[in-house]
């Protein structure tokens, strides 16, 4: 993985004292709130309901055992006892005092982590595929371009006041495990013959006027690839729309302008910035694909098919229908070197808080990704964390380590996988709670067995239109909402943040906590009884439609 | 002189080149391209710094005015201006505070203007914020890429 040389090191300790000397500003009363508030909220520290909230990046998801015990650490010194993994793979710490933040900054700068740029109007930390590196199904390892693409977005001089936030993904496979079309600009690295270079996607988001981003250029060779970031954000910093922030995002000047005239303007100032010559030497690309270079893969198991090692492993444990048998066909991800698969530590422990790990758990996985995973680990964008290369025969021991410390649930893309913001629990814009819906959801399901019988339902909760939980690509998605006082919960479905994009569709009249469980469950009636033979719930309502469900909820 | 649009060389605090500075008001965007003689011209956010390019050798001046420090859309405007070739001097106007001084030198301005008077050694402190840069800009520096490649 990437590593820190003495550049990378002196722009993180430089943020450091900046940040330290702006808190100090802020003290004497030379910077007003309102002033200090952006410069704030780029180091990642939020005001929610009852403390500041510090959101940490892990670009790309990618950590070692350091950095999670530095973060397990912090958890346990300046907040209490746990932190909240989020959908972008950052980390969030509820319960921060403004005085330790600069502290805490050193900290994360001493294991080569920061908090820059996590919030306020500027070029988000870049996210990818937590299967990136490992996937057997990717081009190219995304994340050298990820690691390019964050040195590059990272204190940039002309897009630090930008109408809004910006996110951007980048992905390099057909499958999408990054929702890299619901961000302000999502990168697919593909292959054109033998040439490696970038799709680019422009103005997808979520939040209350949610848009799938439309391609807006098929290939840009590698060695622009900085440059057409450049012009597209540009574009996007000279014309995005300043008077309202509801309308501020990349998505609504691409809709308002049309995508091929968004894509002219686009085009028109990479040719001239191609002529500025912005782009970093080719030479850094490949300094840092070198950080990517695959680990030392034991090859003697080369010869030994994948199906065939895995079935001696699960027969040697208790067969298919045992707990370790169910957490390996839920839990684990085909990996390209034969051998070793991916396998997903579930932080959605039924009744538990979706994305929450506490500083005990995350040693305990920091332990673990020493001992099997090559020392390295992964934040998924649905809040649970990743081994990314762990040895067939080395899945009892992992899954054992796991289960003891209620890390085992086998529920990766189930009902129970639910991503959840924080909701009213934590929140200021909230309207409603999320967590405790998510709590007795997934303890619901769990109770009942259903779970299983169901399959992969991917169910999405947002406390409120700013959609931070990803209801709108929710296959079943619930929207928090205050009415008259009480809270509501719309219910939506069919959204998809995979490569078969889609967003979801309200069901119609909103339900109150109690209603809104009893929804998902008929819900999930009307699946069972109408799917047929390997159909998921997706699948069954892209067939079917709404009407069956709305006539089982309503009816 | 019936326009009082623009800052005066004595509201100017920090100012990083050698030359005089003009002494005359500056004119809107719209009245530059109007007349033939303006030399001093005032970008207001809203207004597309593209339309001064066939009138860069006559400028001798250009203020770009923060109104909110917050609209970033100034900083494109003096990088586009740069990369154009505009070599006079690139004021920044309004509301301009200590963390903002190194990014909009980075993006090109050489003088700045700002609305309230700042502090001294914070400013300089400001100035000096970034030893390493990530990306190319319009102040001409080497880049950490460059630097980490170079023979």
């Amino acid at each position: 993985m990437y590593r820190y040389d003495q550049y990378d090191q002196a722009m993180v300790d430089a943020r450091v004292a900046e940040f330290r000397d702006q808190a100090r500003r802020r003290l004497e009363g030379k910077l007003t709130e309102d002033q200090f508030k952006p410069l704030r909220l780029m180091n990642g520290l939020y005001l929610q309901l009852h403390a500041y909230m510090l959101r940490v990046a892990i670009p790309y998801g990618t950590l070692d055992s350091r950095q999670l015990e530095k973060l397990a650490d912090i958890a346990d010194k300046y907040d209490r006892g746990y932190g909240h993994f989020t959908t972008r793979q950052n980390i969030q710490y509820n319960w921060i005092k403004l005085e330790d933040a600069a502290d805490i900054l050193a900290e994360l700068a001493s294991v080569e982590m920061h908090a820059i740029q996590t919030s306020g109007n500027c070029i988000r930390n870049i996210s990818s595929d937590h299967f990136a590196g490992a996937a057997a199904d990717e081009v190219v390892d995304p994340r050298p371009y990820a690691e390019l693409m964050r040195q590059w977005s990272s204190f940039h001089p002309e897009f630090s006041y930008l109408p809004r936030k910006f996110k951007i993904a980048v992905i390099a496979s057909e499958k999408d495990r990054a929702a890299m079309r619901l961000h302000d600009i999502g990168i697919r690295i593909v292959k054109r013959g033998a040439e490696v270079g970038a799709e680019v996607y422009a103005g997808g988001g979520m939040g209350r006027t949610p848009m799938v981003a439309p391609l807006i250029r098929d290939f840009v060779a590698l060695d622009q690839l900085i440059t057409y970031a450049e012009a597209a954000l540009r574009v996007y910093n000279r014309y995005g729309r300043r008077d309202n922030k509801y309308k501020a995002r990349i998505k609504i000047l691409v809709h308002e302008l049309g995508a091929a005239e968004y894509t002219r303007q686009v085009e028109e100032e990479f040719a001239h910035l191609l002529s500025v010559g912005v782009e970093p030497p080719l030479a850094e690309l490949e300094r840092i694909k070198a950080h990517f270079a695959p680990p030392p893969f034991v090859s003697s198991e080369v010869e030994t098919p994948f199906e065939q090692h895995l079935s001696t492993i699960l027969e040697a444990n208790g067969g298919q229908g045992s707990a370790f048998g169910r957490w390996v066909r839920r839990n684990t991800h085909p990996h390209k070197a034969p051998g070793y698969v991916s396998a997903v530590i579930s932080l959605k422990p039924a009744g538990g808080i979706p994305g929450d790990a506490t500083s005990e758990q995350m040693r305990l996985v920091a332990k673990l990704a020493r001992d099997h995973s090559f020392d390295e680990l992964r934040v998924m964008h649905t809040q649970n964390l990743l081994l990314p290369h762990v040895r067939i025969a080395d899945l009892p021991a992992v899954w054992q380590a796991l289960d003891e410390a209620g890390l085992g649930s086998p529920n990766m893309d189930t009902i129970e996988d639910i991503i959840a913001c924080p909701g009213l629990d934590y929140c200021s814009l909230a309207n409603a709670r999320s967590i405790p819906l998510a709590q007795r959801i997934s303890e619901r399901f769990a109770e009942t067995g259903r779970t299983e019988v169901v399959g992969e339902l991917k169910l999405k909760i947002s406390g409120c239109i700013n959609a931070c939980g990803h209801h709108h690509a929710g296959h079943i998605g619930i929207l928090g909402v205050d009415k008259k006082g009480v809270e509501n919960y719309q219910l939506s479905l069919g959204g998809s943040e995979a490569e078969d994009v889609s967003l979801a569709k309200i069901t119609g009249p909103g339900f109150d906590e109690d209603g809104v469980i009893a929804a998902v469950e008929k819900v999930t009636d009307v699946y069972l009884a109408k799917r047929s033979d390997g159909e998921r719930f997706l699948d069954t309502y892209r067939r079917i439609g709404m009407e069956p469900f709305k006539e089982a909820l309503y009816g | 002189m019936g326009n009082d649009l623009g800052t005066s060389p004595d509201e100017v605090q920090f100012r990083f080149r050698d030359d005089e500075p003009v002494d005359h008001a500056t004119v809107t965007v719209d009245s530059c391209c109007d007349q033939t003689n303006a030399a001093a011209v005032r970008i207001e956010p809203g207004d597309d710094a593209r339309v001064l390019l066939p009138f860069l050798d006559r400028l001798a001046l250009v203020e770009v005015n923060f109104p909110a420090f917050g609209d970033g859309r100034g900083y494109s405007a003096a990088r586009i201006l740069r990369e154009a070739g505009y070599t006079g001097e690139l004021r920044a106007v309004g509301q301009v505070l200590i963390d903002q001084l190194s990014h909009m030198r980075r993006c090109g301005f050489d003088s700045f203007a700002p609305d309230k008077r700042l502090d001294e050694e914070d400013a300089a402190r400001a100035f000096a914020t970034w030893e390493n840069v990530y990306q190319r800009a319009a102040d001409g520096r080497r880049t950490v890429a460059e630097k980490r490649h170079e023979a």
